[in-house]
Protein backbone atom coordinates (compact mmCIF):
# COMPACT_ATOMS: atom_id res chain seq x y z
CA UNK A 1 0.00 0.00 0.00
CA UNK A 2 2.69 2.43 1.04
CA UNK A 3 4.78 1.39 -1.94
CA UNK A 4 1.98 1.69 -4.47
CA UNK A 5 1.04 5.15 -3.23
CA UNK A 6 4.67 6.18 -3.10
CA UNK A 7 5.35 5.28 -6.72
CA UNK A 8 2.21 7.06 -7.87
CA UNK A 9 3.28 10.13 -5.91
CA UNK A 10 6.77 10.16 -7.41
CA UNK A 11 5.31 10.00 -10.92
CA UNK A 12 2.95 12.91 -10.20
CA UNK A 13 5.63 14.95 -8.44
CA UNK A 14 8.24 14.71 -11.19
CA UNK A 15 6.83 17.39 -13.53
CA UNK A 16 7.14 19.98 -10.73
CA UNK A 17 10.91 19.67 -10.96
CA UNK A 18 10.82 21.94 -14.03
CA UNK A 19 9.22 24.73 -12.00
CA UNK A 20 11.33 24.29 -8.91
CA UNK A 21 14.78 24.35 -10.52
CA UNK A 22 14.72 27.97 -11.76
CA UNK A 23 12.77 29.16 -8.71
CA UNK A 24 15.23 27.69 -6.23
CA UNK A 25 18.21 28.82 -8.32
CA UNK A 26 16.89 32.35 -8.30
CA UNK A 27 16.62 32.26 -4.53
CA UNK A 28 20.19 30.99 -4.20
CA UNK A 29 21.37 33.64 -6.63
CA UNK A 30 19.67 36.58 -4.92
CA UNK A 31 20.66 35.37 -1.46
CA UNK A 32 24.27 35.16 -2.49
CA UNK A 33 24.07 38.58 -4.15
CA UNK A 34 22.74 39.90 -0.84
CA UNK A 35 25.98 38.73 0.75
CA UNK A 36 24.84 35.55 2.50
CA UNK A 37 27.30 32.67 2.78
CA UNK A 38 26.54 29.33 1.18
CA UNK A 39 25.89 27.58 4.50
CA UNK A 40 23.55 30.39 5.53
CA UNK A 41 21.62 30.08 2.29
CA UNK A 42 21.33 26.30 2.65
CA UNK A 43 20.17 26.62 6.26
CA UNK A 44 17.64 29.27 5.23
CA UNK A 45 16.15 26.91 2.65
CA UNK A 46 16.21 23.85 4.88
CA UNK A 47 14.87 25.49 8.05
CA UNK A 48 12.12 27.57 6.46
CA UNK A 49 11.44 25.47 3.34
CA UNK A 50 8.83 27.84 1.91
CA UNK A 51 10.03 29.63 -1.22
CA UNK A 52 7.77 32.66 -1.41
CA UNK A 53 8.31 33.63 2.22
CA UNK A 54 12.06 33.19 1.80
CA UNK A 55 12.07 35.68 -1.07
CA UNK A 56 9.96 38.08 0.98
CA UNK A 57 12.17 37.77 4.08
CA UNK A 58 15.33 38.14 2.01
CA UNK A 59 14.09 41.30 0.35
CA UNK A 60 13.07 42.89 3.66
CA UNK A 61 16.35 41.86 5.30
CA UNK A 62 18.20 43.65 2.51
CA UNK A 63 16.08 46.75 3.12
CA UNK A 64 16.95 46.60 6.84
CA UNK A 65 13.30 46.45 7.87
CA UNK A 66 12.72 45.76 11.59
CA UNK A 67 12.79 42.05 12.46
CA UNK A 68 9.21 42.09 13.71
CA UNK A 69 7.94 43.45 10.38
CA UNK A 70 9.96 40.87 8.44
CA UNK A 71 8.53 38.05 10.54
CA UNK A 72 4.93 39.21 10.34
CA UNK A 73 5.14 39.70 6.58
CA UNK A 74 6.85 36.37 5.87
CA UNK A 75 4.50 34.48 8.18
CA UNK A 76 1.53 36.15 6.49
CA UNK A 77 2.83 34.79 3.18
CA UNK A 78 2.79 31.33 4.77
CA UNK A 79 -0.63 31.56 6.42
CA UNK A 80 -2.04 29.62 3.49
CA UNK A 81 -0.22 26.56 4.81
CA UNK A 82 -2.53 26.49 7.78
CA UNK A 83 -5.33 26.07 5.26
CA UNK A 84 -3.45 23.15 3.70
CA UNK A 85 -3.14 21.64 7.15
CA UNK A 86 -6.89 21.99 7.68
CA UNK A 87 -7.62 20.42 4.30
CA UNK A 88 -5.38 17.38 4.76
CA UNK A 89 -6.31 16.68 8.39
CA UNK A 90 -9.38 14.55 7.48
CA UNK A 91 -7.20 12.38 5.23
CA UNK A 92 -4.02 12.03 7.26
CA UNK A 93 -5.23 12.78 10.79
CA UNK A 94 -5.26 9.09 11.72
CA UNK A 95 -1.58 8.56 10.93
CA UNK A 96 0.92 8.28 13.79
CA UNK A 97 1.96 11.55 15.37
CA UNK A 98 5.55 11.05 14.24
CA UNK A 99 4.41 10.58 10.64
CA UNK A 100 2.20 13.66 10.80
CA UNK A 101 5.08 15.67 12.25
CA UNK A 102 7.26 14.77 9.25
CA UNK A 103 4.43 15.32 6.77
CA UNK A 104 3.95 18.80 8.22
CA UNK A 105 7.52 19.78 7.43
CA UNK A 106 7.02 18.76 3.79
CA UNK A 107 3.64 20.47 3.42
CA UNK A 108 4.34 22.91 0.59
CA UNK A 109 2.24 24.27 -2.28
CA UNK A 110 3.15 21.43 -4.62
CA UNK A 111 2.73 18.51 -2.24
CA UNK A 112 -0.55 19.93 -1.01
CA UNK A 113 -1.89 20.45 -4.53
CA UNK A 114 -0.94 16.91 -5.57
CA UNK A 115 -2.13 15.15 -2.42
CA UNK A 116 -5.48 16.91 -2.17
CA UNK A 117 -6.19 16.17 -5.84
CA UNK A 118 -5.24 12.54 -5.44
CA UNK A 119 -7.26 12.01 -2.24
CA UNK A 120 -10.30 13.54 -3.90
CA UNK A 121 -9.92 11.36 -6.97
CA UNK A 122 -9.37 8.15 -4.95
CA UNK A 123 -11.33 8.60 -1.73
CA UNK A 124 -11.28 4.87 -0.95
CA UNK A 125 -7.53 4.37 -0.74
CA UNK A 126 -6.26 3.19 2.65
CA UNK A 127 -4.37 5.51 4.98
CA UNK A 128 -1.04 3.82 4.22
CA UNK A 129 -1.44 4.53 0.52
CA UNK A 130 -2.29 8.17 1.20
CA UNK A 131 0.79 8.55 3.36
CA UNK A 132 2.88 6.78 0.73
CA UNK A 133 1.52 9.07 -1.96
CA UNK A 134 2.39 12.19 0.02
CA UNK A 135 5.98 11.12 0.57
CA UNK A 136 6.25 10.00 -3.04
CA UNK A 137 5.09 13.40 -4.24
CA UNK A 138 7.70 15.30 -2.20
CA UNK A 139 10.56 12.93 -3.05
CA UNK A 140 11.48 14.57 -6.39
CA UNK A 141 10.73 18.04 -5.02
CA UNK A 142 12.90 18.24 -1.91
CA UNK A 143 16.35 17.35 -3.31
CA UNK A 144 15.65 19.46 -6.39
CA UNK A 145 14.84 22.45 -4.22
CA UNK A 146 17.99 22.15 -2.11
CA UNK A 147 20.42 21.32 -4.92
CA UNK A 148 19.09 24.08 -7.18
CA UNK A 149 19.41 26.58 -4.33
CA UNK A 150 23.07 25.61 -3.96
CA UNK A 151 23.68 25.82 -7.73
CA UNK A 152 22.07 29.26 -7.81
CA UNK A 153 24.13 30.43 -4.85
CA UNK A 154 27.36 29.28 -6.48
CA UNK A 155 26.40 30.84 -9.80
CA UNK A 156 25.57 34.08 -7.97
CA UNK A 157 29.18 34.53 -6.96
CA UNK A 158 30.22 34.34 -10.60
CA UNK A 159 27.77 37.04 -11.73
CA UNK A 160 28.83 40.67 -11.24
CA UNK A 161 26.84 42.56 -8.59
CA UNK A 162 23.56 44.17 -9.56
CA UNK A 163 23.34 42.70 -13.04
CA UNK A 164 19.69 43.16 -14.16
CA UNK A 165 18.38 40.92 -11.41
CA UNK A 166 16.34 43.63 -9.69
CA UNK A 167 13.21 42.68 -11.56
CA UNK A 168 13.46 38.91 -11.13
CA UNK A 169 11.61 38.94 -7.83
CA UNK A 170 8.65 41.06 -9.01
CA UNK A 171 8.21 38.86 -12.08
CA UNK A 172 8.48 35.67 -10.05
CA UNK A 173 5.99 36.84 -7.43
CA UNK A 174 3.49 38.01 -10.02
CA UNK A 175 3.88 34.77 -11.97
CA UNK A 176 3.26 32.82 -8.77
CA UNK A 177 0.17 34.81 -7.87
CA UNK A 178 -1.53 35.17 -11.24
CA UNK A 179 -2.51 31.50 -11.58
CA UNK A 180 -4.16 31.74 -8.14
CA UNK A 181 -6.52 34.46 -9.37
CA UNK A 182 -9.30 31.99 -10.06
CA UNK A 183 -12.34 33.98 -8.93
CA UNK A 184 -13.49 37.57 -8.81
CA UNK A 185 -12.93 37.51 -5.05
CA UNK A 186 -9.25 36.67 -5.61
CA UNK A 187 -8.89 39.56 -8.06
CA UNK A 188 -10.55 41.94 -5.62
CA UNK A 189 -8.32 40.80 -2.74
CA UNK A 190 -5.19 41.31 -4.86
CA UNK A 191 -6.29 44.68 -6.30
CA UNK A 192 -7.34 46.17 -2.98
CA UNK A 193 -4.09 45.09 -1.37
CA UNK A 194 -1.92 46.42 -4.21
CA UNK A 195 -3.76 49.76 -4.41
CA UNK A 196 -3.58 50.32 -0.65
CA UNK A 197 0.09 49.35 -0.48
CA UNK A 198 0.89 51.94 -3.13
CA UNK A 199 -1.26 54.50 -1.34
CA UNK A 200 0.29 53.79 2.04
CA UNK A 201 3.93 53.99 0.93
CA UNK A 202 4.50 56.78 3.42
CA UNK A 203 3.89 54.43 6.36
CA UNK A 204 7.21 53.35 7.87
CA UNK A 205 8.98 50.01 7.33
CA UNK A 206 6.44 48.25 5.19
CA UNK A 207 3.70 48.51 7.80
CA UNK A 208 1.46 49.85 5.00
CA UNK A 209 1.75 46.47 3.34
CA UNK A 210 0.36 44.71 6.41
CA UNK A 211 -2.61 47.04 6.61
CA UNK A 212 -3.16 46.66 2.87
CA UNK A 213 -2.90 42.87 2.93
CA UNK A 214 -5.36 42.61 5.80
CA UNK A 215 -7.79 44.87 3.92
CA UNK A 216 -7.28 42.76 0.79
CA UNK A 217 -8.11 39.55 2.67
CA UNK A 218 -11.21 41.09 4.19
CA UNK A 219 -12.26 42.39 0.77
CA UNK A 220 -11.78 38.96 -0.83
CA UNK A 221 -13.73 37.21 1.92
CA UNK A 222 -16.41 39.90 1.67
CA UNK A 223 -16.85 39.41 -2.06
CA UNK A 224 -17.05 35.67 -1.54
CA UNK A 225 -19.77 36.06 1.10
CA UNK A 226 -21.66 38.52 -1.08
CA UNK A 227 -21.56 36.21 -4.07
CA UNK A 228 -22.59 33.22 -1.99
CA UNK A 229 -25.70 35.15 -0.99
CA UNK A 230 -26.54 36.55 -4.44
CA UNK A 231 -25.74 33.73 -6.87
CA UNK B 1 24.85 44.10 4.02
CA UNK B 2 22.38 41.95 5.89
CA UNK B 3 22.63 42.21 9.67
CA UNK B 4 23.57 38.77 10.92
CA UNK B 5 21.70 38.86 14.21
CA UNK B 6 18.55 39.92 12.33
CA UNK B 7 19.19 37.15 9.83
CA UNK B 8 19.46 34.37 12.40
CA UNK B 9 16.47 35.60 14.36
CA UNK B 10 14.40 35.61 11.17
CA UNK B 11 15.51 32.13 10.11
CA UNK B 12 14.81 30.54 13.48
CA UNK B 13 11.50 32.24 14.24
CA UNK B 14 10.24 32.04 10.67
CA UNK B 15 11.23 28.37 10.51
CA UNK B 16 9.43 27.51 13.74
CA UNK B 17 6.41 29.67 12.90
CA UNK B 18 6.04 28.21 9.43
CA UNK B 19 6.34 24.70 10.80
CA UNK B 20 3.66 25.38 13.40
CA UNK B 21 1.32 26.70 10.69
CA UNK B 22 1.80 23.46 8.78
CA UNK B 23 1.53 21.25 11.85
CA UNK B 24 -1.44 23.09 13.35
CA UNK B 25 -4.35 21.01 12.15
CA UNK B 26 -2.51 17.88 11.08
CA UNK B 27 -0.79 17.81 14.43
CA UNK B 28 -2.98 18.88 17.29
CA UNK B 29 -6.15 20.53 16.15
CA UNK B 30 -7.39 17.54 14.18
CA UNK B 31 -10.74 17.92 12.53
CA UNK B 32 -11.89 20.79 14.67
CA UNK B 33 -13.86 23.29 12.65
CA UNK B 34 -12.41 26.73 12.08
CA UNK B 35 -14.63 29.77 12.27
CA UNK B 36 -15.93 30.40 8.76
CA UNK B 37 -14.53 33.92 8.52
CA UNK B 38 -11.03 32.64 9.27
CA UNK B 39 -11.25 29.97 6.56
CA UNK B 40 -12.43 32.60 4.15
CA UNK B 41 -9.68 35.02 5.06
CA UNK B 42 -6.95 32.38 4.82
CA UNK B 43 -7.97 31.64 1.26
CA UNK B 44 -6.94 35.15 0.20
CA UNK B 45 -3.69 35.59 2.14
CA UNK B 46 -1.33 34.65 -0.69
CA UNK B 47 -3.03 36.79 -3.36
CA UNK B 48 -3.21 39.72 -0.95
CA UNK B 49 0.39 39.60 0.26
CA UNK B 50 2.52 38.52 -2.71
CA UNK B 51 1.57 41.10 -5.37
CA UNK B 52 1.49 43.90 -2.79
CA UNK B 53 5.05 43.05 -1.76
CA UNK B 54 6.38 43.79 -5.23
CA UNK B 55 3.93 46.47 -6.42
CA UNK B 56 6.14 49.40 -5.34
CA UNK B 57 9.13 47.93 -7.21
CA UNK B 58 6.98 47.58 -10.33
CA UNK B 59 5.81 51.18 -10.27
CA UNK B 60 8.90 52.83 -8.80
CA UNK B 61 11.88 50.55 -9.53
CA UNK B 62 14.87 51.25 -7.24
CA UNK B 63 17.27 50.68 -10.14
CA UNK B 64 15.90 53.68 -12.05
CA UNK B 65 15.97 55.81 -8.93
CA UNK B 66 12.21 55.43 -8.53
CA UNK B 67 11.18 56.73 -11.97
CA UNK B 68 8.46 54.58 -13.59
CA UNK B 69 9.91 52.47 -16.37
CA UNK B 70 7.95 51.35 -19.43
CA UNK B 71 9.78 48.02 -19.85
CA UNK B 72 9.16 46.98 -16.24
CA UNK B 73 5.51 48.06 -16.29
CA UNK B 74 4.80 46.16 -19.49
CA UNK B 75 6.70 43.11 -18.26
CA UNK B 76 4.65 43.07 -15.04
CA UNK B 77 1.36 43.37 -16.96
CA UNK B 78 2.36 40.62 -19.38
CA UNK B 79 3.34 38.33 -16.50
CA UNK B 80 -0.01 38.76 -14.75
CA UNK B 81 -2.07 38.35 -17.93
CA UNK B 82 -0.25 35.23 -19.10
CA UNK B 83 -0.22 33.73 -15.61
CA UNK B 84 -3.93 34.31 -15.03
CA UNK B 85 -4.79 33.05 -18.49
CA UNK B 86 -2.60 29.93 -18.77
CA UNK B 87 -2.32 29.15 -15.02
CA UNK B 88 1.30 28.28 -15.78
CA UNK B 89 3.84 29.99 -13.57
CA UNK B 90 6.76 29.20 -15.87
CA UNK B 91 4.93 30.49 -18.96
CA UNK B 92 4.21 33.72 -17.10
CA UNK B 93 7.86 34.12 -16.06
CA UNK B 94 9.10 33.37 -19.59
CA UNK B 95 6.79 35.93 -21.18
CA UNK B 96 7.52 38.51 -18.47
CA UNK B 97 11.28 38.21 -18.93
CA UNK B 98 10.92 38.26 -22.74
CA UNK B 99 8.86 41.45 -22.61
CA UNK B 100 11.27 43.07 -20.13
CA UNK B 101 14.34 42.45 -22.26
CA UNK B 102 12.47 42.95 -25.54
CA UNK B 103 11.24 46.41 -24.61
CA UNK B 104 14.58 47.37 -23.09
CA UNK B 105 16.31 46.26 -26.30
CA UNK B 106 13.91 48.19 -28.55
CA UNK B 107 13.91 51.34 -26.45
Amino acid sequence: MVRRGFLRGVADGLPFVIVIVPFAMLFGLLASEAGLHLYEIILFSVVVFAGASQFAALQLLKEHAPVLIILVTALAVNLRMMMYSVALAPHLGQARLRTRAVISYFLVDQSFALASQDYDKRPDQPLAEKVGYFFGAVTPIVPTWTISTIVGALAGRAIPQGYALDFAVPITFLAMTAPMLRTRAHWVAASVSVALTLGLQAMPYGTGLLVAAAAGMIAGAGVESWRARHD
Amino acid sequence: MIDRSDFWTVIVVLGIGTYLLRFSFLGFLGNRLLPWWLVRGLRYTAVAVLPALVAPAVLWPPSTGGAPDMARLLAACATVIVGAWTRQMMAAIAVGVAVLFGVQYLA
